[in-house]
């Protein structure tokens, strides 16, 4: 098929139309027995027609194995920490950096820290878990809005809002997005239905996903913890001075029974928690809460280890002084 | 123009005469697959390079013990290093069927990996990812419908900034969405229209590439038209969002236009437009413009280079066109809407020379799209004479019966228009190529034969003239019997011998 020289030029010519030569049609044209009518066609999805090439289409998707070489395509670079105060992941590649970056500190709270895997959310979080105003808002119309990006359904509770997202978008009813707030959050008041629902998380906030940073706590940590490390020896010396004052306080109340001890063991715990370094996820939960809860949270873990251990070694401590002293 | 990364088919120490063979295999299967209207194919991202370097591909299959083990690993492993290779082993393993199965009968295991999926471990997401990916590209739909409880997840993280993460995501939602209406019917209220309406702001090819793959499977499934295409008056269906004229911009042509994102975006466009739910609404939105210069960049491109897969793309795109020319609305009167220029025609030829040599079989239809353009256009047809395209028209005709009618069909719709272009179309080649095809059997190929030699004896003085001197009857005889054509034949008779 030879075409004429001038064609390529004229693809690279200007934009124009050629004037119509005159069109005169005989009636006679088409006549039967002839049937030729100039018209356009125009063919549906599923035509035969198409055939060819979607067969054509397929074999590329199927043929086609992207490539996503970890190896070639990512140069290494001498190790490098993550830059974020407080977290010391180390990387030897750009994207994991990239990835890692997003995941922990791209979305993140500025009051407690929690990141979220996108600004859709977190924005939402903010509003609901850090404003006042939204507390007030809320007693008198729907501000709860749907997390789904697109859906522009409000509600008057949070509760509402998850009944929705289950009913209408098929959202699974643990949906780790929508925790609502717990009871204890300092920020703002608490509204009732919150407490209602509060219940211990069963699989920990996931979502929050806790950078190696400070977590909920009523002031902003004015240090922020080392990853891998936990020294605190002036808040636990601390700590010991408190069990201490407070177990001799008991003392001298004379707490006799058994039970009551136990009480105010409990009490004296309480206490311990609201003393210790921030800890992740918020909740200090009873130690016999179940470990692999919290296990999804990753590098919660440790430090959850870690605090327990902590925990113990203060009541060690104190009980030691305090046998001592008796 | 293609990005860096793709890749052809990894060569297994196979012959070239074997993958050929397993080629025409699988278009075998492919074919029979669209005639029973279940073309259904999925799309797998797999990191070759480090499989190879570990010494081959050799896939292990997982028992039920050997899955818990690395489960529990990745859950409780006390070091980062150890349950990342924990899942790394288990989604070696999740490349084998028999591991896909046994591992979604085992209780708690999609849970965990769905918990993993959503942890705040960066590198165990990604892993907990792929093996989903795995699982996602199984053939057997239980497998696959397993995913189910992650899909929330995966739309969520469409609206995230890790490029990789979401490239995965989105092949993974891609697979999940080509297996089952009932998939289908749980990702659409979850809102994977309008996350994808968002994530195709993304300014990363490789998100855009797999993004279209998605969007593709969606709108190719059977429901679409009725379920998914429309502009519904939310923007949770495919027209009521603004997906159309993001699609429409990622097609302009220019410097930054990537032939993998192009050519998923536009077969998107050409499953919404043969659906014809609401054409008109494209074509306000300038539909016709971008693609009629997207074909000129096309035209363009060939010629300079012998880029594999051009095809791919040129082949939706003259689709598009076609369909949409055949819209009420495109015919709007003077309106910049319609396609007017003549350089259309000139980009076609160039195609269509482009077809002949890389894949005739996509010959027919870039003569329908011709076909679509000179119908109705006097202008288009008087294009066609003034670029000298006639003879390159008629070298067209031994191709195949196809590409014979359809090229035949395109001179009537020059020559009805009258004198003045039959004039033009005479002598030439036209009558011994007309001869020629008459000497064949195909009854399609002759009938349209004798409708162009009707005209040509009504429009042009001496043209039965000189059929005669050509032993034209002679060739006619060959068809008197023939039931379709008998009586045009006997009517062709008698105007040659009468006037």
């Amino acid at each position: 098929m030879q075409l004429p020289p001038a064609l390529h030029a004229r693809l690279a010519g200007a934009p124009g139309a050629a004037a119509p030569l005159p069109v005169q049609r005989d009636s006679l044209a088409g006549n039967a027995p002839f049937r030729f009518a100039a018209r356009q066609v125009r063919f549906p999805r599923e035509h035969e027609f198409f055939e060819d090439g979607d067969v054509q289409r397929h074999l590329y998707l199927q043929d086609v194995i992207t490539q996503v070489a970890a190896e070639p395509e990512r140069p290494r670079v001498p190790e490098f920490t993550c830059q974020v105060a407080g977290c010391c992941q180390a990387f030897d590649a750009l994207e994991d950096y990239e990835h890692h970056y997003h995941t922990l500190h791209g979305n993140v709270c500025s009051s407690c820290k929690r990141a979220f895997p996108s600004g859709h959310l977190l924005d939402t979080h903010i509003q609901e878990w850090h404003d006042s105003l939204f507390q007030i808002l809320a007693e008198r119309q729907d501000m709860y809005q749907c997390l789904v990006e697109g859906c522009t359904e409000k509600f008057r509770t949070s509760r509402d809002r998850k009944e929705h997202l289950v009913t209408h978008h098929l959202y699974p009813a643990d949906f780790r997005f929508d925790k609502p707030r717990k009871g204890r959050r300092p920020a703002s008041q608490v509204s009732t239905e919150a407490i209602g629902e509060d219940r211990a998380p069963s699989e920990g906030d996931a979502m929050e996903v806790c950078s190696e940073q400070a977590e909920a706590h009523p002031e902003p940590p004015r240090e922020r913890r080392v990853y891998s490390h936990r020294s605190v020896p002036g808040p636990f010396l601390n700590q010991v001075l408190n069990l201490c004052f407070w177990r001799i306080l008991g003392l001298m109340l004379s707490i006799p029974t058994e039970r009551s001890r136990t009480g105010l063991e409990c009490w004296l715990q309480g206490e311990m928690k609201s003393l210790t370094p921030p800890l992740p996820l918020g909740d200090l939960e009873p130690w016999e809460h179940s470990l692999p809860d919290r296990s999804l949270g990753g590098d919660g873990k440790t430090q959850d280890a870690t605090a327990q251990v902590t925990t113990t070694a203060c009541l060690s401590s104190a009980n030691a002084v305090f046998v001592g002293l008796i | 123009m293609w990005s860096g990364r793709r890749g052809l088919l990894r060569s297994s120490g196979c012959g070239v005469e074997e993958l050929r063979c397993r080629r025409r295999e699988r278009e075998a299967a492919l074919r029979k697959a669209r005639r029973e209207q279940q073309l259904v194919s999925k799309r797998l991202l797999r990191d070759e390079a480090t499989e190879e370097a570990e010494g081959g591909c050799v896939v292990v299959i997982l028992g039920e013990a050997e899955i818990q083990e690395f489960l529990r690993l990745a859950l409780r492993g006390t070091e980062e290093k150890e349950r990342e290779r924990a899942l790394v082993s288990l989604r070696r393993g999740l490349q084998h069927p028999e591991t896909q199965q046994t591992f979604i009968r085992l209780e708690g295991s999609i849970r965990t990996l769905v918990g993993l999926l959503t942890s705040n471990q960066a590198l165990l997401q990604l892993e907990a990812a792929r093996c989903l990916h795995e699982l996602s590209h199984s053939e057997q739909s239980a497998v696959a419908e397993a995913c189910l409880p992650a899909t929330s997840y995966l739309l969520t993280y469409l609206s995230g900034h890790s490029s990789d993460f979401i490239e995965l995501c989105l092949y993974t939602l891609g697979n999940l969405i080509v297996e089952s209406e009932a998939v289908r019917r749980q990702l659409l209220p979850q809102g994977i229209v309008p996350a994808l309406a968002a994530c195709i702001q993304s300014p990363h090819l490789t998100v855009l590439e797999a993004l279209g793959y998605a969007l593709s499977q969606l709108l190719q499934a059977k429901e679409a038209p009725e379920k998914i295409i429309p502009s519904a008056s939310t923007d949770s269906l495919v027209l009521g969002s603004t997906l159309p004229q993001h699609i429409l911009q990622l097609l302009q042509p220019g410097p930054k236009l990537n032939l993998g994102v192009a050519v998923e975006f536009a077969w998107c466009l050409h499953y919404i437009i043969c659906s014809q739910v609401n054409n008109a609404l494209l074509i306000t939105q300038g539909a016709l413009t971008t693609l009629g210069l997207l074909l000129l960049d096309l035209a363009a491109a060939v010629q300079r280079t012998e880029d594999a897969g051009l095809e791919l793309l040129v082949c939706p795109v003259v689709r598009c066109l076609s369909n949409l020319l055949t819209e009420a609305a495109a015919e709007t009167v003077g309106g910049p809407m319609q396609l007017r220029d003549e350089r259309v025609l000139a980009a076609l030829f160039i195609l269509l020379q482009f077809f002949l040599h890389k894949q005739p079989s996509l010959l027919p239809e870039g003569l329908w799209l011709l076909n679509n353009l000179t119908a109705n256009s006097p202008s288009f047809c008087t294009s066609l004479i003034s670029l000298d395209l006639i003879e390159p028209l008629l070298h067209l005709l031994s191709v195949s019966n196809v590409v014979s009618v359809l090229v035949l069909t395109v001179l009537c719709n020059v020559a009805e228009k009258g004198p003045a272009y039959c004039q033009h179309l005479w002598p030439g080649l036209l009558l011994p190529t007309l001869l020629d095809t008459l000497a064949l059997s195909d009854t399609e190929v002759v009938g349209q034969s004798l409708e162009l030699l009707q005209l040509l004896f009504l429009y042009q003085p001496g043209a039965a003239q000189a059929f005669l001197q050509q032993s034209g009857l002679q060739a006619l005889q060959r068809h008197e019997e023939v039931a379709q054509l008998q009586d045009r034949v006997h009517a062709l008779q008698q105007t040659a011998l009468h006037g």
